[in-house]
């Protein structure tokens, strides 16, 4: 029983590394692999959280954000995060604003071949952009997130976690 | 329709303490402020999103006017964000649009549905609980005091001559005077930010 716990990603592990990491406001589209962290994010007073319809709006307000003196997180999918590629160079990197992507991981798998495309160019999308990343499959990788906030803090940079938990945990 | 460096002469009288994104008025805005570390001129990142930059900047610090000058072609590569604009109601947001009918620095080629598109129509069906459409500059000096003087957010929708550029653009004159990073740094410095 413990070892399936530990298999899975804990939205409320999530939620307590977003607190440790002070952040502030969470800029986000929904998707399936975080569905459950929204419940909790919605529950918490000390996040703030600004919806967009659009992932390429994420990172221009998280910019504004992180000038004016917060700590925003983006919370998007990897779909949404290729849309974005345009405003993820101009307005993350062009303005070497050092914040976090938790990207939806939609396809990933270990097992066998993924069907999914979303999968397939992900990781070669980071890699186009210099984008470093860190996978977070269970609880047992939460503390990877303090990482990754660490080193967009030191590199001034945007520093992605990819979900790869698309079919258990946050989506149970 | 009237010229954006009167407009922005007409606005620098009221800004007070504002922070400003000058957005596509940065070339007659640099020159003019009198407050450059409270401004910023960012240029053009990445089109589209200048309204979303600068409704961060507005969440971020509540207590400060923030002031945008987007344009009809940012706007409408990222309609949705009127809806989050909305929504979030940053009492303290100043959304000014310069529509020019046009995508004035690469020729001047249309904007889809040029002259017939209602900007504050738009704002007020997306929830923005006021905007304004000016085509005189009379009538945008005759009103901009009380708008600033009411809480945001409100979009304020103006009929601006386009300034078409043809040169190439690595022969066009720079209007910035600081780079990006410089402008960063100095809005965050003078808003009392560290690191």
């Amino acid at each position: 029983m413990a070892e399936a716990q530990e298999a899975e990603l804990s939205p409320e592990i999530v939620l307590e590394e977003m607190k440790k990491n002070g952040v502030t406001h969470v800029v986000w589209l929904p998707d399936s692999e975080t569905n459950w962290l929204y419940l909790l994010m919605q529950a918490e007073p000390s996040l703030h959280l600004v919806p967009v319809s659009r992932e390429g709006l994420a990172f221009s307000m998280a910019a504004g954000l992180f000038v004016g003196g917060k700590t925003p997180i983006i919370l998007i999918q990897n779909t949404g995060l290729m849309e974005s590629g345009d405003s993820l160079r101009g307005w993350g990197l062009g303005l070497n604003i050092p914040v976090v992507l938790m990207v939806g991981y939609r396809g990933w798998t270990r097992h066998g071949i993924t069907q999914d495309t979303a999968a397939t160019y992900t990781e070669r999308f980071l890699h186009a952009f210099g984008i470093n990343y860190y996978l977070v499959e269970s609880s047992a990788d939460a503390p990877r997130i303090s990482v990754a906030f660490a080193e967009a803090k030191k590199t001034r940079r945007p520093v992605a976690v990819l979900v790869g938990d698309e079919y258990h945990g946050f989506n149970r | 329709m009237f010229r954006t460096a009167d407009m922005l002469e007409i606005f620098q009288q009221y800004r007070g303490d504002a922070i400003v994104v000058p957005g596509r008025g940065g070339r007659h805005w640099v020159p003019l402020s009198t407050q450059p570390s409270r401004d910023a001129p960012v240029g053009d990142p990445a089109m589209g999103g200048h309204a979303s930059f600068a409704c961060g900047l507005a969440l971020a610090q509540p207590e400060k006017k923030v002031i945008v000058f987007d344009s009809e072609g940012d706007l409408l590569m990222n309609l949705g964000i009127l809806p989050t604009i909305a929504e979030q109601a940053p009492k303290n947001f100043y959304h000014f649009l310069l529509d020019n009918e046009c995508y004035a620095t690469t020729g001047g080629q249309p904007v889809p549905n040029a002259k017939n598109v209602a900007y504050d129509v738009m704002a007020r069906g997306a929830g923005y609980p006021r905007a304004f459409a000016f085509e005189q500059l009379e009538d945008f000096a005759n009103n901009i005091q009380a708008i600033l003087g009411q809480p945001g957010p409100v979009l304020v929708a103006m009929k601006v001559f386009p300034e078409i550029e043809n040169e190439p653009i690595g022969r066009r004159q720079r209007w910035q005077t600081r780079n990006r990073e410089q402008v960063v740094q100095d809005l965050r410095t003078e808003l009392g930010l560290t690191g």
